[in-house]
């Protein structure tokens, strides 16, 4: 159990995938203009995150493992994952129309984001077992979902401040997500010895 | 050649079947969209304006397809024909549209009047309304920093001498602008000639005067030439009844006789002033 615990915070705070990895940038510079908009595409990452990794880690061990295939990892999970988002959004559509409505144009959009394909990869690489892969992929969903919540709160206040003119627009925002992402710096180490 | 194949062949497989249950998805969960839609959207001028009261033209497409009895003739920069087209793919009653175009209730230009205060903060009226109240001598005028400008999706208003001006041969009436407005200036008038009050201040006469050479000062002078009571002096502005309009047989008179000029008769092509 403890194992979960750490490999969830851990995935949300220390090795956050937007802070830390650097993974999802465009998103997180994107669609963090509005709060609403940040949190609607998150929720998509989430969902997707998951969904990846339950059809990944079984093709990673039961199909290209024993064959020996391990290399064909990258080009085999960008079509598994492109295609498993095309046929959930068809799902949805048909079954849930209020949830394809609100997650929207974020589904199609995270089709080939680095930082799901980069979940997917990392599970494996880590040696995860499948539920480890699975609670792994849900705190970096909800890493994705807090930078994006508090970048976009962050973009809020820049909007208003008085920004000298060679920094207005995307400089300013690099900046600030320079200073967030030394903000999670500061978490590194704590989640090792938290339950020492 | 061999251990080309091998890793070809899965991928492949793999390929074919994503594709395979994609096409079988899309075809056996496909969402039936009535297929009026795409003809109605594309009538439409697809300025997503919303003047017709839907989320964007595909919004109103979808109206128009699903909902029994939604107009045609609410696409106002689309105008008659659309409202033609609209009629003949549905098979209802052609109905005319009647064209609007967007009026400036104010003539507070810098001849006019000047500012109470030096602005300087983002180039837009509401936010110096939400420090100053305004940041010109009379409350309610026009401050010249173009909300309405950047609301515009036809370009069809530009700030000259401190105020919104409409160019009517581009304004579609839309109506964005009247909503971007935060003194409520601007309005939607039907495109005929007509005497337009280019003025909002309701303060009491002395006080608008004092604030600007064009405001209206509640003189009554306007609701004693009208023969037809058109013209009624409320909260010491005027306000025109246009029903009462056509029955005019002296056409202008309330613009040739006000005593500011604040009364100027329109054919929207350019307000004509009377000033004395």
């Amino acid at each position: 159990m403890t194992n979960f615990i750490i490999i969830m915070l851990s995935a949300v705070f220390i090795n956050n995938y937007v802070l830390s990895r650097f993974l999802g940038i465009c998103p997180f510079l994107g669609v963090s203009k509005k709060l609403n908009q940040a949190a609607g595409m998150s929720v998509a990452v989430i969902f997707v995150m998951l969904m990846a990794t339950a059809v990944t880690w079984p093709i990673q061990t039961y199909l290209l493992d024993p064959n020996n295939l391990g290399y064909l990892q990258t080009i085999v999970f960008i079509l598994v994952i492109a295609a498993l988002v095309q046929l959930v959004e068809i799902i949805l559509k048909r079954y849930i129309p209020s949830l394809h409505k609100s997650l929207g144009v974020y589904l199609p959009l995270i089709t080939t984001n680095c930082a799901v394909l980069g979940v997917t990869i990392l599970n494996i690489d880590e040696g995860y077992t499948f539920a480890e892969s699975m609670v792994n992929s849900l705190g970096s969903g909800l890493g994705f979902f807090l930078a994006m919540v508090m970048f976009a709160g962050v973009r809020s206040r820049l909007e208003g401040a008085d920004i000298p003119k060679a920094f207005q627009g995307l400089p300013i925002t690099l900046v600030a997500a320079s200073i967030t992402s030394l903000s999670f710096l500061g978490f590194s180490g704590v989640i090792e010895n938290l339950f020492a | 050649m061999n251990e080309i194949l091998i890793a070809v062949i899965p991928v492949v497989i793999i390929g074919v079947i994503c594709a395979v249950v994609l096409a079988v998805a899309s075809k056996f969960m496909a969402v039936k969209e009535n297929e009026k839609i795409p003809l109605i959207r594309e009538c439409l001028p697809g300025a997503n304006c919303g003047a017709c009261g839907f989320a964007g033209c595909d919004g109103y497409a979808k109206a128009l397809a699903e909902i029994d009895g939604t107009a045609t003739n609410l696409c106002i920069p689309g105008a008659d024909a659309v409202s033609r087209k609209l009629s003949e793919i549905l098979g209802v009653e052609f109905e005319d549209v009647v064209e609007k175009v967007a009026v400036v209730h104010c003539a507070g230009d810098c001849n006019n009047t000047q500012d109470k205060v030096e602005y300087i903060g983002i180039e837009s009226c509401t936010a110096a309304k939400l420090i100053f109240g305004s940041k010109g001598e009379c409350p309610y005028g026009c401050m010249g920093l173009g909300d309405c400008m950047n609301a515009c999706p036809n370009n069809a208003i530009c700030i000259e001498n401190g105020i919104a001006h409409v160019d009517t041969r581009l304004c579609t009436g839309c109506g964005l602008c009247t909503k971007a407005c935060p003194n409520h200036l601007i309005s939607l008038m039907d495109d005929v000639e007509r005497v337009v009050v280019t003025c909002s201040n309701t303060d009491k006469g002395a006080f608008t005067r004092k604030a600007c050479k064009n405001g209206c000062i509640g003189c009554r002078k306007c609701e004693k030439v009208c023969s037809n009571d058109a013209i009624k002096v409320v909260n010491n502005l005027a306000v025109i009844d246009y029903s009462k309009c056509p029955e005019c047989d002296d056409f202008g008179v309330c613009a040739r006789e006000c005593t500011t000029g604040c009364i100027a008769v329109s054919d929207f092509n350019g307000i004509h002033r009377f000033k004395n």
